[in-house]
């Protein structure tokens, strides 16, 4: 191979990508006899930093406003086992308004059945049983019908499920199917357009709030469903690893969503991505195999985890 | 030079060859055999077609008449008698079928929705055999049943001597009516429309059900917004095989709608119900002795192709409704 | 506008409407009705096959399986329905026969070859068409293809080129027309659901695509073929329209020409349905005994073909992962 012609062919790339108007990135030099050089690439292209984050570094969060937190759910003791086996082991949480609350932990630890339990979806499943208690506002879950709760306590789920119906219709699916009365359209639509702005979606569907839902992509689909569960005004919001079946930018788009919304309604969040635990949390409950094992501050829980477990998931060790 | 490797798979190729050409031709001559029915149904059926023109669906006359005289003509081809006005056929065969579809829709998603959401587990198991069993049984059984059981006890104890009184002077009525005709025609259709139905809501994607539920909607609400919508196509799609099944119904309807080709009047009021009526598949099977007789034969010719007509339609009416569904599917387009 | 008690911000239209009941009338009443529709079903179903029981085992009396029906107007005193059950088994065994071969045959055409694409489409819709028609039509049109004196020698030829057109032969290929759609489409399932490493595995061993499918796919189908033979012997044992339109009207078996045995197939005859038919007050019999006696047997055979399927169904198929 002829290293003359390959300095020209860099030249010419170079000069391309120059004359684009673009600053054109270092290059790595082919030579196969020299030694390869890497550079790093360019720091804070959008605010966040690329490193692992974890023990020592520091916490890139997103912007967020003050807020005075309030206790809106409260699970005493909690147990959740299958048959035999225990997913949740006697878990003791609060969850506030005013703030974010994310659950961590390694895939199968339980984090998925404690947030399924906060709206008592775990009860769909047969052969689940339920310990302790799960108190919303000081109120015993299990003491009033279980649709009311559900409509106090909403959840997203990692596969954004829009109905087969047009936009409209599934922001206004909450409130048109409960009781016997059908709202009319016009007296809907304030609360649809309402429920779709604060999911940020609004702008982008104004026009064509009659299309089939299902024509949208994947992270407007799952906003939509934030404007779907938020339409019917919930206390608390349950997320279930909502980004991750979404692309970077939706990723953004929801989590910013996501902080935002955190003055008005309890947020939990279950996430495996411990960067986005960092950027969207308040507060952080890490659990393994079932037991609670850190509860606190997002500072705490990543700068200085108390527990040996926490501070090995947080570092990377296992996971 | 051909190596003994070469010549062997070279015979393996000569044989699949041979098989691929004998399967293609069987499967063929099916299809052959499929083009020649429609065509040969439709040439038999011309003439009577053609003498009477578009009249031939038109009300005029008794039918029970005309066919008698379509039957008595003179053996002569040159003066063979073919008027007929079939409206009375007409109507009573769309009146049975969609009658009779209408209220087995109802019927079957209600069933559907009950085994798939709020029986409790040993009636659900139960009833997935009750349903195969209904849908097995045949369809002189049926007739049989009903001719013997349902048309005496509507006859004598339903129908009262004021009404046949009402009538008498047209009709008689005595028992066999359409009533009994589309009560037992749904019997007959609503076990295949449960058991699509019931496929269909069970395999409603979870993430809908979950959703729906995690809304706080109730039970009922979300199986009937979510689940029967996600579900509209295998309904549809079960409909229009019930209707071509109701159709083609013509042993049971002969037995137990009577015998008479009538068209009930609806200004009657509730004596509507209880008048006879005959279909163009009820009527075929009552001329099959005179099938070999020239006029009439082809006349039941022309009945059997206004029902291939029907039957393609469906399929056409299926098939434009399956894309018209596509939206409700999770499938990419 | 009233504010939330905990909250403090105001309670939007959703949270005031939220104090109602979750179950509404209209729910209520349609959960009631799901249940309604669902019972009723399995009532009729209970009513239907106790009624059958209770009169059969009034009417039916052993010796009439093993008699021949006597000629005369009034069925009810004597004479049995073996001539009947023969008929019905022989059309079965006759449609099956046909049906079998020919179903399956189509169905590999179709899964395995299936080229020119245009044509398998046709075949396909072909079959979707047979599928629909009612058997009625499928009746008439064989009775006018066998009329013609080109398939004399399969029925009575009164006049030479008019033939009778109704035997079981004649009976016996239409029968097999209407089990046709139902074996295809088992089979057809069936090898779908056979995976493409199987067929890989025997094309890399040498063996080409006819004993491939000969040794290794067929018998491997079996249950979903057993299966579609089996709903089609159910189709074609509760079918009347056909027997009544080619099978002639006779309550016994009519043989006809020299040849035992083929002159059976050649003649006349009855079967369960078009017994049980003739013997209500529709048909000349007029004997409601015989017909409830008839027709209990009938429907004993159905439900033993049902069940027949269930076992098939239910045994466990060749797992094709580890």
């Amino acid at each position: 191979m002829d290293s003359l012609s390959d300095a020209r062919g860099m030249d010419a790339s170079r000069q391309l990508l120059a004359g684009a108007g673009q600053l054109a990135p270092p290059v790595r030099r082919i030579a196969p006899e020299a030694p390869p050089t890497v550079v790093a690439a360019p720091a804070n292209g959008n605010g966040h930093t690329t490193t692992l984050g974890g023990l020592g570094q520091k916490l890139q969060r997103l912007p967020r406003e003050d807020t005075t937190p309030l206790e809106r759910m409260r699970t005493d003791r909690l147990s959740i086992a299958y048959g035999p086996k225990t997913a949740v082991n006697e878990v003791t949480l609060s969850v506030r308004q005013g703030e974010v609350l994310a659950l961590i932990g390694p895939s199968g630890c339980g984090k998925t059945t404690l947030l399924r339990s906060l709206n008592r979806l775990v009860d769909l499943t047969p052969t689940a049983e339920r310990g302790g208690r799960i108190l919303l506002d000081g109120e015993d879950v299990d003491s009033f019908d279980v649709t009311h709760l559900r409509r106090r306590v909403g959840m997203l789920f990692q596969q954004p499920n829009p109905f087969p119906m047009s936009i409209f219709d599934n922001v206004a699916y909450g409130l048109r199917e409960r009781g016997s009365k059908k709202p009319s359209r016009r007296a809907l639509e304030p609360a649809v357009t309402e429920a779709l702005r604060r999911a940020g979606l609004f702008e982008e569907v104004k026009d064509n709030l009659e299309h089939p839902a299902l024509a949208l992509s994947g992270g407007q689909q799952q906003r939509l469903c934030i404007a779907r569960s938020l339409a019917v005004e919930p206390e608390v919001l349950l997320l279930d690893e909502p980004c991750s079946a979404l692309d970077p930018i939706s990723t953004t788009t929801i989590e910013e969503t996501i902080v935002g919304l955190r003055g008005e309604v309890a947020i939990v969040i279950v996430t495996h991505n411990l960067q986005q635990a960092q950027r969207v949390a308040d507060h952080v409950a890490f659990m393994y195999l079932g037991d609670l094992i850190e509860y606190g501050e997002v500072e705490q829980v990543f700068h200085a985890p108390v527990a040996e477990r926490t501070r090995e998931y947080v570092s990377g060790t296992f996971g | 030079m051909k190596t003994r490797g070469l010549k062997l798979a070279q015979q393996r190729d000569r044989t699949d060859q041979r098989a691929e050409l004998l399967l293609g031709a069987l499967a063929s001559a099916v299809l052959l055999l499929i083009a020649f029915m429609i065509v040969f149904v439709f040439a038999k059926a011309w003439p009577s077609f053609a003498h009477n023109g578009l009249a031939w669906f038109g009300p005029g006359g008794n039918v029970n008449v005309q066919l008698e005289e379509i039957f008595a003509s003179p053996g002569d081809p040159a003066a063979y008698n073919y008027t007929l006005h079939a409206w009375p056929l007409l109507y009573a065969t769309a009146l049975i079928t969609g009658c009779a579809v209408a209220l087995a829709t109802i019927v079957s998603m209600l069933s559907a929705m009950f085994v798939v959401e709020f029986a409790p587990a040993w009636i659900a198991s139960v009833l997935q055999p009750v349903i195969r069993l209904l849908a097995a049984v045949p369809s002189v059984i049926y007739g049989l049943i009903g001719i013997l059981v349902l048309v005496p006890f509507f006859g004598n104890h339903v129908i009262s001597s004021d009404q046949k009184e009402s009538v008498q002077f047209v009709i008689q009525l005595d028992g066999s009516s359409i009533l009994v005709g589309i009560l037992v025609l749904t019997v007959m259709i609503t076990p295949i429309m449960v058991a699509i139905t019931v496929d269909a809501l069970r395999s409603v994607p979870r993430n809908w059900t979950e959703g729906a539920a995690a809304l706080g909607v109730n039970r009922f609400r979300a199986l009937r917004t979510v689940g029967l919508r996600a579900a509209r196509p295998a309904i549809v799609a079960a409909a229009i095989l019930a209707t071509a099944r109701a159709l083609g119904e013509a042993i049971m309807l002969s037995m137990v709608a009577g015998s008479v080709a009538f068209a009930p009047n609806p200004l009657d009021g509730v004596t509507f119900f209880f008048e006879p009526a005959k279909t163009f598949a009820s009527s075929i099977v009552d001329g099959a002795e005179g099938l070999s007789v020239e006029p009439f034969g082809q006349t039941m010719y022309a009945f059997a192709a206004v029902l291939l007509i029907s039957s393609a339609f469906l399929s056409f009416a299926g098939w434009y409704a399956r894309r018209a569904m596509r939206k409700y599917t999770l499938a990419p387009r | 506008m009233s504010t939330h008690a905990q909250t403090g911000r105001p309670m939007g239209l959703y949270a005031r409407l939220r104090g109602g009941d979750s179950w509404s009338i209209g729910d209520r009443l349609g959960v009631a009705a799901a249940w309604g529709a669902g019972l009723l079903l399995c009532l009729i179903a209970a009513a239907i096959v106790l009624y059958m029981l209770v009169r059969g085992i009034q009417y039916l009396r052993l010796d009439e399986i093993f008699s021949h029906p006597v000629a005369g107007t009034d069925q009810s005193k004597n004479g049995g329905f073996l001539d009947p059950l023969e008929g019905t088994l022989l059309l079965t065994v006759i449609g099956t026969a046909i049906a079998a071969p020919v179903g399956v045959g189509i169905a590999v055409w179709l899964t395995e070859y299936g080229r020119p694409a245009a044509l398998a489409r046709a075949v396909e819709s072909c079959i979707e068409i047979v599928a629909g028609t009612p058997s009625i039509v499928l009746a008439i049109f064989g009775l006018l293809v066998f009329q013609q004196g080109f398939f004399g020698f399969l029925s009575y030829e009164a006049t030479p080129g008019v033939a009778f057109g109704r035997s079981f032969f004649t009976a016996g290929m239409v029968m097999s027309l209407i089990a046709l759609p139902l074996i295809v489409g088992a089979s057809r399932e069936a090898l779908h659901s056979i995976p493409r490493h199987v067929r890989e595995a025997s094309y890399a061993l040498g063996k080409d695509r006819i004993s491939t499918i000969r040794r290794v796919l067929l018998p491997a189908s079996r249950r979903g073929i057993g299966t579609g033979v089996a709903l089609g012997m159910g189709r074609i044992v509760g079918d009347t329209a056909i027997v009544v339109i080619l099978l002639g009207a006779s309550l016994q078996n009519d043989p006809e020409g020299s040849i035992p045995g083929l002159s059976l197939l050649q003649g006349t005859g009855s079967t369960l349905t078009t017994y049980v038919y003739n013997n209500s007050p529709v048909g000349e019999g007029g004997s409601p005994e015989k017909a409830y006696a008839a027709a209990f047997v009938l429907l004993l055979i159905v439900i033993g073909l049902n069940f027949a399927v269930d076992l098939i169904t239910r045994g466990r198929g060749p797992s094709w992962t580890r």
